[in-house]
């Protein structure tokens, strides 16, 4: 694909974890996300024990349901996103948060490259946008992630281009739900 | 189902961010299995999320991380499959599988005038109760402190300016008041929640608010 050469393909190294339990491609996925898995966590509030703790068991959930992932509709980032948040909620807020109900299109045995391709430029793209708001603006965001903030106090207008992203999932909703019926 | 009342974008992201209380949790993600918009507005939100993991300054991880990562993997059961959640009658499967069943499974208890509820248990810093409202009976409450999600599984209510058919959710804050009834047809069936406790216009409700736990 176009993607830069210097970039690493994170979606290829979990697929490797996936269906060679390589630990080489762990061990750079490790590498990658576990100190800012670590850095997310003690901004939620978690001592730099508990996060480190909390890091490795993400990191391991990550090699343990690597079946699961689906580069054609998240990047490697916002996977690992979703399992440290699931985690930081049960290690600080034990709190239930109950999920959607699961959709059965689960990863394709092989994912249409250019959807994989946008896919994982999502990250890049946002954090490309998010780095262009005010300081003020991006903090405040910020802060809904780390769990530091109420629905209340959550601005209604995030200045982000999430409308691609929407676009995107919406689409392929469809075409999943045409295949259904 | 055409969904024509969607979530609020302040409340997508506080699901996605993992800060809201379990009941409007609860409300979330039932209503995201019911409406494919906001699923994709809510995996929107987590790309959100993504980006301020990919960004975020690393930290120094212990000496051994790797190591006792890799030992833990070895400890790990192997990865069962997860039977996934089934949908029960008009219930997606986030609120089935609270109940545990679909509507018939549902442990009613009576307000008069055949409107029935049921209180779900969640955290307490808000609450979520399903209601059975048959046709032509008043939605109860709605007059409101906080924050109150309504969201319709079955039939549907109206007021003077909206209707709120299977799928739709209602947020009403503190500037709501108004007296939704249910339409004619089958006995709407709402899952709501709320972050106040409960309040009452009618004077017989207000007395009984105490032994009915709102």
């Amino acid at each position: 694909m176009q993607a830069d050469k210097e970039e690493t393909d994170w979606a290829a190294l979990v697929l490797r974890v996936r269906d060679h339990q390589d630990k080489t491609a762990f061990a750079a996925l490790f590498r990658q996300f576990a100190p800012r898995v670590k850095a997310f966590l003690m901004k939620s509030g978690a001592d730099a024990a508990l996060a480190e703790e909390c890091a490795q068991d993400v990191m391991a959930t990550l090699w343990q349901k690597a079946h699961l992932f689906d580069p054609a509709r998240a990047s490697v980032a916002t996977w690992v996103f979703t399992i440290a948040r699931n985690k930081r909620i049960d290690a600080l807020r034990k709190a239930r948060r109950p999920e959607p109900e699961d959709l059965p299109w689960g990863p394709e045995p092989e994912p249409d490259q250019a959807e994989v391709y946008e896919a994982q430029q999502d990250t890049d793209r946002l954090g490309a946008a998010m780095a262009q708001l005010p300081a003020k603006q991006r903090a405040l965001i910020e802060r809904a992630y780390y769990g530091d903030l109420s629905h209340s106090e959550i601005a209604t207008e995030t200045g982000l281009p999430l409308g691609t992203i929407k676009s995107r999932i919406r689409l392929a909703l469809e075409k999943l739900r045409q295949q259904m019926s | 189902m055409t969904i024509r009342h969607h979530l609020s974008d302040q409340l997508l992201m506080a699901y996605s961010g993992g800060n809201l209380p379990e009941a409007f949790n609860l409300v979330v993600a039932t209503h995201v299995s019911l409406c494919d918009e906001c699923r994709a507005l809510l995996a929107s939100f987590d790309a959100v999320g993504g980006a301020i993991l990919a960004d975020a300054e690393a930290a120094t991880m212990s000496e051994d991380s790797l190591a006792s990562c890799l030992d833990r993997i070895e400890m790990l059961p192997q990865a069962t499959t997860r039977q996934p959640l089934k949908r029960v009658g008009c219930f997606p499967a986030p609120l089935a599988d609270y109940i545990d069943g679909g509507p018939d499974q549902v442990k009613w208890r009576p307000l008069g005038m055949g409107v029935k509820q049921a209180i779900l248990p969640t955290g307490r810093d808000a609450s979520a109760r399903l209601l059975y409202i048959p046709a032509g009976q008043a939605v109860p409450d709605h007059g409101h402190r906080g924050l109150e999600l309504t969201l319709v599984l079955q039939g549907a209510f109206r007021d003077d300016s909206d209707r709120f058919g299977p799928g739709d959710i209602e947020i009403a804050d503190e500037a709501v008041e108004h007296t939704p009834v249910a339409e004619d047809g089958p006995a709407c069936i709402c899952l709501a929640a709320t972050d106040a406790p409960l309040r009452f216009n009618a004077l017989i409700p207000r007395l009984a608010q105490p032994f009915l736990r709102i």
